[in-house]
């Protein structure tokens, strides 16, 4: 018995090293954006949406020529984990007057996809 | 059904599409106007309609032209080219669905680029067999129907989230097809679209 704890305890350990709980997944957060947020948006260009590359950090509204919205042109927001995930919770409430009818209404799911939208780089 | 069977039949649903979605596009939009001019609420709700209308025609816009690229492409074969011209043309009835329901609701319809942009968005010069193009018709097919699924809990009238629901359908349609002609296999499960 004496061995099987530490035994147990390692385990543990690096269970929660490589997959911890509740953590976001990067792979998931890509395949979630190819299927719900590629009709308007790519990393490299602005299409019906602006391209993201370099979002997650960048002031909203300087994806370079892409048309916003006042409403987030003046919305002096920064994207950052807490801030991508208002967003992608509820856009018309972070921001009233954008463009943005699409929400993603499961907090796992935009971990994920703010967890890609960082390697947008 | 295959392509052959759709060039078909294409002309008689064409029929029937444009009379039906040109009959709710009145009926959704009758008795907006006296909503719109008298309720102040109603107002911030219909230009909260607007913005997501315009965001949809963008992507209509969008489809159109990539048809177009396809079929300038002289890649697309019989019987292929004809259902790309009628899908097409299926885009068009939505794009000009949509313009009249922003005009109607007292917005400016988002203008379609040039061409040009397009085919660098979509990575045209990428695109070296039909199959390519079917692909990406697919993905952009696809990516319209979860677009317009994902859209319907945002409007604000009901009508209007109907017709998206409408659009959908027709963009599956189309995915559908598309998919099958690529050899690919149905969706895993039920409800695989709007997840």
């Amino acid at each position: 018995m004496k061995l099987f704890f530490p035994f147990a305890t390692v385990s543990t350990l690096v269970v929660l090293t490589v997959a911890p709980v509740g953590a976001a997944n990067r792979e998931r957060g890509k395949q979630l954006y190819e299927s719900r947020c590629v009709a308007c948006h790519s990393i490299d260009e602005n299409r019906a949406g602006p391209a993201h590359k370099g979002v997650f950090g960048r002031k909203a509204g300087l994806a370079k020529g892409f048309d916003y919205s006042p409403a987030v042109k003046n919305s002096k927001i920064v994207w950052n984990e807490k801030t991508l995930d208002r967003w992608l919770g509820n856009p018309e409430q972070l921001i009233p007057g954008q463009k943005m009818g699409f929400s993603v209404p499961d907090a796992k799911d935009r971990a994920d996809l703010i967890e890609y939208l960082k390697t947008a780089r | 059904m295959t392509l052959s069977r759709v060039s078909i039949v294409s002309g008689r649903r064409s029929f029937l599409a444009t009379t039906t979605l040109s009959a709710a596009a009145v009926a959704l939009l009758a008795g907006r106007d006296v909503l719109a001019a008298s309720h102040t609420g109603a107002k911030m709700d219909a230009g909260a309609d607007v913005n997501i209308l315009n965001v949809a025609l963008g992507l209509e816009h969008e489809g159109i032209a990539a048809y177009q690229l396809g079929a300038q492409s002289g890649l697309l074969q019989k019987p292929v080219l004809g259902v790309a011209t009628r899908f097409q043309a299926d885009h068009k009835e939505h794009r000009d669905t949509l313009a009249g329901a922003i005009r109607k609701l007292g917005g400016k319809p988002v203008e379609e680029k040039p061409l040009a942009d397009y085919a660098k968005a979509l990575k045209a010069d990428t695109l070296k067999s039909q199959n390519d193009i079917l692909e990406l018709a697919s993905r952009l097919e696809l990516g319209a129907t979860n677009a317009y699924l994902g859209v319907i809990p945002s409007f604000k009238d009901a009508q209007l989230a109907k017709v998206a629901a409408r659009l959908a359908a027709d963009e599956t349609m189309h995915w559908t097809l598309l998919n099958q002609t690529l050899g690919k296999p149905l969706p895993a499960g039920g409800m695989p679209f709007g997840a």
